[in-house]
């Protein structure tokens, strides 16, 4: 993986992605390579984008109206049949609406079934906390057999659908809705259950998921000015995540500070501290939503209201590393 | 309109007293289970598995298999009965339902036994599982037929009804809906705690065609079957009017037997009375 440092030099005024153009463009390629590639949609494959594979492969999408749970249905009896199919819809409805028929439908049998979820997160905005979808990383991750990713820029998306169309097994896919900057000048294939060292830092560690991966390398940079070395932890794959790096980065930092566009409760965040709770209790911090339905209002306005601001991240870094400090001087002998 | 002849009417009608002694000795030996949904589809199932599906149980993954999914997953002995009867497994194996780490769950589980198409148990999915199927045989341009056994009570269920809505749309005339409509869910008759009627009304209102026929007359059932493969253009549903514990006289009609093992005495009496019953069958002389 190769930063856009053009990109992290000025992050302003950079041109932003749509990376649901992208994840529908590599469905649309996915579908040319296998004749067995179904997508379903239901009624919002304009905003998913669906509508392009839909276009192109008539036959092969099923619209099936504002029905999500036999929308989940039906895609595992096409899985039964030998199909991969794609299940497309916002993040709210794919999970919340349709918990048990994924449960029982598609992950117990574990069938070849994907879920491409948008409109993931609190920076949803204007549609307000009925669509900010905030607990979905938790329900799906929850599930036995269940795979969920989370990519950040335009060209992960896309690496992220090529990897999950070859992937043999239930699969959720997070996307939020906002344009992205292109975080990465070059993505390596992607690959499920890997996490990526973004930038280097040995004071502590700030892992991040899908949407928040920017702001943590932001935050980074600032920190840097500051002479504080913070790590950044690109957590793509929530389920299963990338246990070794998330321990080699509690080794080697000593601090952990997770970021999501998700409930701190049981997103990223709980998922790195139940890893480091066996394998190396470390200091953490967590950047999220804390236990609270979102509201109306512009993307970027809730992304600080609600603390998911490259501010909160700092400030969070700086808190954890005061609990370090004071962690160092206890254990220093006498 | 096939004439179905006494002999295979005979051999069918012992298929069902067979069926329904296994799902009581199943039953009873796991000491739990379904019995009473279970013994009201046995007949249509019997008719599905020994007679009208174009199945090979040599071949239980054989692509061009008819289907069946058992949406009320929670009378899979009855199903269970079926495939070991074809041989899929032992009949003996019947008595480890629901035992720990047997391969007989207590409701079907596609991954664990041999020949269950789809994963059901909790209510109302099993219909969008089968629309799926439908839907793969028309892409791949074949000919199977996808058969969903569903409860009258399961039509409570509000995925029932998204699904019914998305089967005529697609105008799936390969999907037949077996509608168990033995009256009873557990806790009370189906009118009374939440009324599904004018069932054939709502069933044709949502675009499917409607035979309602005697869930316990195997001709009946047969040739509903057979109409349902020549519709074209759109589903069928066939009502089949069912007794609950059909078959074991102190079972009929009672909402006691819906989830719970007969007692030891119950157990007695009840195959004492399947047992007359095939005897019945036996003197009249036609087998299979």
């Amino acid at each position: 993986m190769r930063l856009n440092t053009a990109w992290l030099d000025q992050t302003d005024g950079i041109t932003k992605k749509t990376t649901r153009d992208f994840a529908s463009q590599t469905i649309l390629e996915e579908g040319r390579k296998n004749p067995n590639l179904v997508v379903l949609d239901a009624d919002l494959a304009l905003s998913t984008k669906t509508i392009r594979f839909k276009q192109t492969f008539p036959d092969r999408f099923f619209d099936m109206g504002i029905q999500e749970q036999n929308m989940m249905g039906v895609a595992a009896g096409l899985a039964t049949c030998g199909k991969t199919v794609i299940a497309a819809t916002f993040a709210t409805f794919a999970t919340a609406q349709c918990y048990n028929v994924i449960r029982q439908s598609i992950c117990y049998p574990r069938l070849n079934v994907k879920i491409y979820a948008t409109h993931g997160g609190i920076s949803v905005g204007g549609d307000g906390a009925t669509h900010q979808m905030v607990e979905d990383i938790a329900l799906m991750k929850s599930l036995p057999g269940m795979t969920v990713l989370a990519p950040s820029d335009a060209q992960e998306v896309a690496s992220a659908v090529h990897a999950m169309c070859a992937f043999e097994g239930p699969t959720y896919l997070r996307l939020g809705r906002n344009d992205e900057p292109d975080i990465f000048e070059s993505v390596d294939p992607f690959e499920i259950g890997k996490a990526h060292m973004l930038l280097p830092g040995d004071d502590i560690t700030i892992a991040a998921m899908g949407t928040m991966t920017k702001a943590a390398l932001i935050a980074a940079k600032q920190l840097e000015k500051e002479g504080i070395g913070a790590r950044v932890l690109h957590c793509p794959t929530i389920k299963p995540l990338d246990e070794d790096a998330v321990v080699r980065a509690a080794r080697e930092t000593g601090a952990i500070v997770s970021c999501e566009e998700h409930t701190v409760l049981s997103g990223l965040g709980a998922s790195i501290a139940w890893t480091l709770a066996r394998h190396h209790p470390t200091v953490m911090g967590y950047v999220g939503i804390k236990d609270t339905f979102g509201e109306s209002g512009s993307g970027q306005e809730l992304i600080e209201k609600y603390g998911l601001g490259v501010k909160d991240i700092v400030c969070r870094v700086k808190e954890v590393l005061e609990v370090k400090k004071k962690q160092d001087r206890a254990t220093v002998p006498a | 309109m096939p004439d179905h002849s006494e002999r295979l009417l005979r051999h069918l009608e012992r298929r069902s007293a067979e069926v329904r002694k296994l799902v009581v000795d199943a039953v009873y030996h796991a000491g739990s289970g379904h019995i009473g949904g279970a013994l009201s589809l046995t007949d249509a199932l019997v008719c599905l598995y020994f007679h009208h599906m174009d199945y090979d149980p040599k071949r239980p993954d054989w692509e061009d298999r008819d289907r069946f999914v058992l949406s009320k997953g929670h009378t899979c002995a009855a199903m269970y009965a079926c495939l070991a009867l074809h041989g899929l497994f032992p009949v003996e194996e019947l008595r480890g339902l629901r035992s720990t780490g047997h391969f007989l769950q207590g409701h079907p589980d596609m991954r664990k036994t041999p020949g269950v198409e789809f994963t059901t148990g909790s209510l109302g999915q099993g219909l969008s599982g089968s629309i799926g199927m439908a839907l793969a045989a028309r892409l791949d341009d074949k000919e199977y037929r996808v058969y969903c056994a569903i409860g009258d009570g399961e039509c409570q269920e509000g995925q029932i009804w998204e699904a019914a809505a998305s089967a005529s749309h697609h105008g799936l005339d390969n999907l037949c809906v077996l509608l168990d409509r033995n009256g009873l869910q557990i806790d009370g008759p189906v009118e009374e705690i939440m009324s599904i009627e004018p069932l054939p009304k709502r069933w044709r209102s949502f675009g499917w065609h409607v035979i309602e026929v005697d869930g316990h007359d195997h001709d009946e059932i047969l040739r509903a079957l057979a109409v349902a493969s020549e519709v074209k253009g759109q589903p069928t549903c066939i009502i089949l009017k069912t007794i609950k514990g059909k078959g074991v006289s102190f079972m009929e009609g009672s909402i006691s037997f819906h989830g719970r093992a007969p007692k030891d005495e119950e157990y007695q009496k009840a195959m004492e009375e399947l047992g007359a019953e095939l005897a019945r069958i036996d003197r009249l002389g036609v087998t299979a």
